[in-house]
């Protein structure tokens, strides 16, 4: 499996991260080898084995549907590197 | 009288009990030792202050009469990972930059209400992705320990990873214990690596909220310590049902202590056949049969068992954690926390934060994780990856009905150079190849020291237990701990 530089821009993209031009060909290396190895798991037949997502095999507990957290706004805005009036702040999304 | 830093957790409580010292004459010998122990790096931020003020509680609570939880007055370090109420949480990465979280992880809030004090947050990989410290922003983290001859003659050694910092600070008597998280082998391979204790428990034993998340299907937090007596007191204070983690396990603490009973005549142990791995090393495979020979004694049948998955577990590894990691990692945006670097959109402020903010293992993870989680490679990659978990959780479920416990080496290798294996990932990964399978199949793996390389080095062995059956695991290590009288530190070599 190997992946070429325009795939790992694409990823890069997907995954909402810069990546400098000149890291992506050393990255498809890398990221292709990483890829080769687990090309490995293919030759394991899989028909009919349930995938596992979690090894605890309880079911998800539910609770009261009440509000039990709240009016902590200062807390929850307290590490945004740029809150603005009680509000986290983005660059400008609508012109 | 012993210096107070050669003290551990059973013999402090004790001490304290009896009144010989104060937790806070404690504090102040580990806060100058953390001080005088800083070429380590083992520590990203230091907390003397929060030190001294909860051990100054901890004497006015013994003082009062007043109740004295299992951890009253012991002197520990917080792996950077669990988020501390007013004091800075960096995850080893630069994207966290200036973040002090409003609230406590329920961890290191459950050792703080059993009375331990913090002296300061670890150094680790970044997010907790690595094996030999070398990924944190803030620097590696050195291996107290030496070689003496060999290829590694006097060269700075990694302390494993990724709870690299908690490892060197147990070990070079910067910390009485240490919190830890594991999630392939984070916890078992550098306590290995650095002739300390480490167990990561069953998962769902301890609570996961207010840890920062890598694999949160994979993820579980573990103490650190000198001894298995002391991990097992501190176990046992970290852990809990917490309705915040929807994962925990909503069953009650046994009293781990009482389960080391040196017993463990007619427990059966499983020696897996499929660890023995072509081009092994031989003193690993000596340390190996040695362990097996003690429990022999101690009157242990020792069965060979099949996990025939072995070989598949790190690929499938390699595919479950990064996926968990890049849906994890989405939450580092540049908005509610962390580094922020401008940009000209919003895509191109969130590209620009994470391009800068998360470093090269953790980019390649992401960039794995996204990749197999993408359309078109979903199925072939991450479902394939999750049916050969299966195999190797029902594997270990087969082996369980047979025995009681199953002893394996922790790592292919001992410590190795800062340096080594740092340009080929795959080599990298390789270290936790005994680990990995335990953390997919979630039961709990402890890792003791038990022996010394050639050139003068740890090496542990690992003992693997059925699901919530930490006390038999504690018990078996107990075993193996008195049996290899481990008694060299590091700097002084085998003190026999």
């Amino acid at each position: 499996m190997s992946l070429d530089k325009d795939t790992v821009k694409n990823i890069a993209y997907l995954a909402r991260m810069r990546v400098s031009d000149d890291k992506l060909e050393p990255l498809a290396g890398e990221l292709s080898s990483i890829m080769d190895w687990i090309e490995q798991l293919q030759e394991l037949d899989t028909d009919g084995v349930e995938p596992m997502a979690s090894v605890s095999d309880v079911t998800l507990p539910q609770r009261k549907d009440v509000v039990t957290d709240g009016n902590c706004q200062a807390a929850v805005l307290k590490n945004a590197p740029d809150a603005v009036d009680g509000f986290f702040t983005v660059p400008k999304v609508v012109e | 009288m012993t210096k107070l830093t050669d003290l551990n957790i059973a013999t402090a409580r004790d001490g304290l009990a009896k009144g010989d010292f104060s937790a806070a004459e404690l504090a102040e010998a580990y806060i100058q030792a953390v001080e005088a122990g800083r070429d380590l790096n083992a520590y990203i931020t230091e907390t003397p202050e929060v030190a001294l003020e909860r051990a100054r509680e901890s004497d006015d609570r013994r003082a009062k009469g007043d109740h004295i939880g299992a951890m009253d007055g012991i002197p520990i370090a917080m792996k950077d990972l669990f988020c501390t109420e007013g004091v800075l949480t960096t995850a080893g990465s630069h994207i966290l930059d200036g973040f002090v979280p409003a609230y406590e992880s329920t961890v290191s809030a459950n050792l703080r209400s059993a009375g331990a004090v913090m002296l300061g947050k670890a150094n680790l990989d970044e997010f907790a992705m690595g094996s030999a410290n070398i990924t944190s922003y803030y620097g590696p983290v050195k291996n107290p320990w030496k070689a003496k001859g060999g290829p590694s003659d006097g060269k700075d050694l990694v302390p494993g990873g990724s709870s690299g910092g908690s490892a060197a600070a147990v070990a070079g008597g910067l910390a009485m214990a240490a919190t830890g998280t594991d999630t392939g082998g984070s916890i078992r391979q550098p306590a290995s690596f650095c002739g300390i204790v480490g167990i990561k428990p069953t998962y769902g034993r301890c609570s996961r909220w207010g840890t920062v998340a890598f694999a949160s299907s994979l993820d579980q937090a573990g103490p650190m310590t000198q001894t298995v007596q002391d991990a097992a007191i501190m176990l046992g204070a970290m852990a809990g049902h917490d309705p915040k983690d929807s994962t925990s396990a909503p069953i009650a603490v046994p009293d781990f202590e009482t389960a080391i009973t040196g017993d463990v005549k007619g427990l059966t142990i499983g020696i897996p056949k499929e660890y023995k791995m072509d081009g092994m090393d031989p003193q690993i495979q000596a340390l190996w049969d040695q362990g097996i020979a003690w429990l022999k004694d101690a009157g242990c049948n020792i069965k060979e068992v099949s996990l025939p998955h072995t070989k598949y577990a790190l690929a499938a590894y390699y595919i479950v954690a990064p996926a968990e990691a890049s849906a994890n990692l989405a939450r580092y945006d540049g908005v509610r926390f962390g580094l922020r670097v401008p940009g000209d959109s919003l895509d191109d402020m969130y590209m620009n934060t994470r391009g800068e903010g998360f470093g090269d293992e953790v980019q390649r993870r992401i960039l794995i994780g996204t990749y197999a989680l993408s359309s078109g490679y979903y199925d072939a990659y991450y479902i394939k990856a999750q049916k050969v978990r299966t195999l190797i959780a029902n594997d270990f479920k087969t082996a369980f009905q047979d025995v009681d416990a199953i002893l394996t080496p922790t790592a292919p290798s001992a410590a190795f150079a800062l340096g080594e294996k740092q340009d080929d990932p795959v080599a990298m990964y390789l270290n936790d190849v005994f680990t990995v399978p335990t953390s997919l199949a979630g039961l709990p793996g402890i890792s003791v020291p038990a022996g010394l390389s050639s050139d003068g080095l740890p090496l542990g062995l690992q003992v693997i237990g059925r699901a919530f059956d930490e006390g038999t695991v504690l018990n078996v290590a107990s075993t193996l701990e008195s049996a290899a009288a481990f008694s060299a530190k590091p700097g002084k070599g085998a003190s026999s």
